[in-house]
């Protein structure tokens, strides 16, 4: 630059005023080009957002989109806070506002609410991604290791998030997941104290949870991110791998700047239209589903003393929800604890257990499996989850007429006492009731009437004794009526 | 990267100064002790204040739930009481219930909403005798022992006393999910 300067005075000076023009910067230019001088753009900047990249496939731009999800979470959610007011006599009102009082409130919380699903989801694609095609072997092991703090905290953003909407589902959330923390060994009640922010939910639970959503995780979000995104740039972007070209300590970062000076392309932008492309369309979507769908119904107001819930977590925890109501009653105290603690020691471990060898998936097919058998297991368990079969049906109350038309008087008094004993909760009977124990429309061609006494009187694993609840001809007419249904 | 912009003492000659090299390395630890130290005062009142909530507990306090004979003999009903600790903006939070069954003339028993398997209200049955968790089926019996499902204990009892003029009182207990 100084050599410019140099000869452009020289030329003035030399030459006669007909001559063209001296190239003088124009007032912005000159304003830019000390701005980018005190900056350092061109300097420092540029050559990061320009650094030679191997090239890269579509499957390389999860992880920007997820950056751009974050993004947009915490646009929105700044949005959001600006109504959102953090005590419990008071929150759900200020969202009813957002969602119903203010311009547009409906499309940022819808937005924020489909764009934490996006993130979960983006998050643990690019999780998977980077597992398949090895990117966490040596040398990004720690890129891997903050990636994994990152799903951590994104799921942490997911449970405190899900709460502040301080409805009935939100409430009980709060408490089933102290209830689960209770049932850690020798801590549980005192993190369930944590929890609470005292003895009970109360005043100080959800600005504790408030606090943790808007300041704690997002701060050490940032500071992750930030980790995460300078990794990236002291290790570059992972090559595409080749199968039979396993990682050698000894030999690749070598490999790895031979390559890239041989066929590198500068992110910005021969890779980057991809990122921008990839997230748009992520965006698209987002916004699409918050203007037609828009948030979740907030449902009832948070209220210890409504016992009317029926608490469910958002879909990214329906998996283990599911879960734990399928595992063994037995080792629940462990598994609860335990199998979270497992996934992530597991995720630990893999980039010291796999530093080396080979990348492709292609020559590590277990890798597919793991990933195949956890999409396939997580998407089988949030559908069982949002079925809940194991749930008693408490709305159902009444046989269709079709079941008790036509019975005699004993079989009719039985068919009442189905719908009031409970047994109509978990049991059906030609398409009503619930279905948390066997189907009973053709039990009377299953069992005889003496193993469907036993039955009722002893009850069984899942099931209640109704010896002291039913006189002996309450038994009889309701084994009458169960006799009937063929 | 910016050896341009290395002070000029720090020149390769230096690095052997036996007495140089000990003095950075205490100007390092000192400078690295004291941050610390300010960052473990700095934590004190922060931490304490964080888990004010749990080093401070609510004392348990007795709550009025009515007359005696507000209650049938045998019937279990939901009835609710403020909370000891409330803070002044917990608005409905403030309140907390229970179930509670009088069981004889002067007899009552109470538990709490929480199924003991992962702290969903249970809902009372009075037909069925039974109290039903929505959550993963848990059942229990009148007196509040499992009847089926996946509770691994009975439902945790709240405290009950009858006091002059027949007011059936209650004792205020954290929320737990185990027999205190």
């Amino acid at each position: 630059m100084s050599t410019t300067t140099d000869t452009e005075t020289t030329g003035t000076t030399a030459s006669p005023p007909a001559s063209p023009p001296p190239t003088k910067p124009s007032p912005l230019q000159a304003a830019l080009g000390w701005l980018d001088d005190r900056i350092g753009f061109s300097t420092s900047i540029k050559p990061l957002i320009e650094h030679p990249v191997p090239p890269t496939g579509w499957d390389y731009t999860i992880g920007s989109a997820t950056l751009i999800a974050f993004t947009v979470q915490v646009v929105t959610g700044v949005a959001l806070a600006f109504s959102y007011v953090p005590t419990p006599d008071h929150a759900y009102e200020s969202l009813d506002f957002i969602t119903h009082g203010a311009i547009l409130g409906n499309v940022v919380r819808g937005v924020h609410f489909w764009g934490a699903s996006a993130m979960v989801l983006l998050v643990c694609a690019h999780a998977a991604q980077v597992f398949l095609v090895g990117a966490f072997k040596y040398p990004r092991e720690v890129n891997w290791l903050s990636g994994t703090l990152l799903l951590v905290f994104t799921f942490g953003m997911a449970f405190t998030g899900q709460l502040l909407r301080w409805n009935q589902d939100a409430y009980w959330a709060v408490v089933v997941g102290a209830a689960q923390a209770a049932r850690a060994p020798i801590i549980g009640n005192w993190l369930t104290g944590i929890l609470f922010a005292g003895q009970t939910v109360g005043g100080a639970t959800l600005t504790r949870f408030y606090a943790t959503h808007v300041f704690m995780i997002p701060a050490i979000i940032f500071g992750l991110l930030g980790l995460h995104l300078y990794l990236v740039i002291r290790h570059g972007v992972s090559e595409p791998p080749v199968p039979g070209v396993p990682v050698d300590k000894k030999t690749y970062r070598e490999r790895y700047e031979a390559l890239v000076h041989k066929i590198g392309v500068p992110f910005w932008p021969d890779a980057g239209w991809k990122d921008v492309v990839f997230a748009l369309a992520v965006g698209s979507v987002v916004l699409g589903l918050a203007v037609v769908l828009g948030p979740p119904d907030l449902g009832a107001k948070a209220d210890p003393t409504n016992i009317n819930a029926d608490p469910r977590p958002d879909w990214y925890f329906l998996w283990y929800f599911a879960l734990l109501a399928l595992i063994p009653s037995n080792i629940e105290d462990w598994f609860i604890i335990g199998f979270p603690l497992l996934l992530g020691v597991l995720f630990i471990m893999l980039p010291f257990v796999a530093p080396t060898g080979e990348r492709s998936p292609r020559r590590r097919p277990w890798a597919i499996g793991i990933v195949a058998v956890f999409t396939v297991s997580v998407a089988a368990l949030v559908s069982l989850g949002s079925a809940a079969p194991w749930s008693p049906n408490l709305e159902a109350s009444t046989l269709p007429p079709s079941v008790t038309q036509g019975l005699s008087a004993t079989a009719l008094q039985g068919s009442q006492l189905f719908e009031q004993k409970g047994c109509i909760n978990c049991h059906t009977i030609a398409g009503v009731g619930g279905r948390r124990g066997p189907e009973l429309t053709t039990v009377g061609g299953r069992l005889s009437t003496d193993q469907l006494t036993w039955r009722i009187l002893n009850g069984g694993h899942n099931m209640p004794a109704y010896g002291t609840s039913l006189s002996p001809q309450e038994t009889a007419a309701l084994v009458e009526f169960l006799r009937t249904r063929q | 990267m910016s050896d341009h912009l290395a002070p000029a003492h720090l020149s390769a000659a230096d690095a052997d100064d036996p007495a140089l090299l000990s003095r950075r390395r205490f100007l390092s630890r000192i400078s690295l002790a004291l941050s610390g130290l300010a960052a473990a005062v700095v934590s004190v009142p922060i931490l304490a204040y964080l888990l004010s909530p749990l080093l401070r507990p609510a004392d348990p306090q007795w709550r009025d739930l009515g007359l005696v004979e507000n209650f049938r003999v045998g019937s279990t009903v939901l009835v609710a009481f403020d909370e000891p600790s409330s803070l002044p903006w917990a608005g409905q939070t403030a309140r907390t219930a229970i179930w509670l069954r009088r069981t004889g003339d002067r007899d009552f028993v109470a538990f709490a909403l929480n199924c003991t398997h992962l702290g969903c209200p249970v809902n009372w049955r009075p037909e069925a005798n039974l109290f039903l968790c929505p959550c993963h089926g848990g059942i229990y019996y009148a007196d509040g022992t499992v009847a089926g499902g996946p509770p691994p204990r009975p439902l945790v009892h709240y405290t009950i006393r009858i006091v002059e003029n027949d007011r059936v009182q209650v004792q205020t207990q954290p929320l737990t999910f185990t027999q205190a």
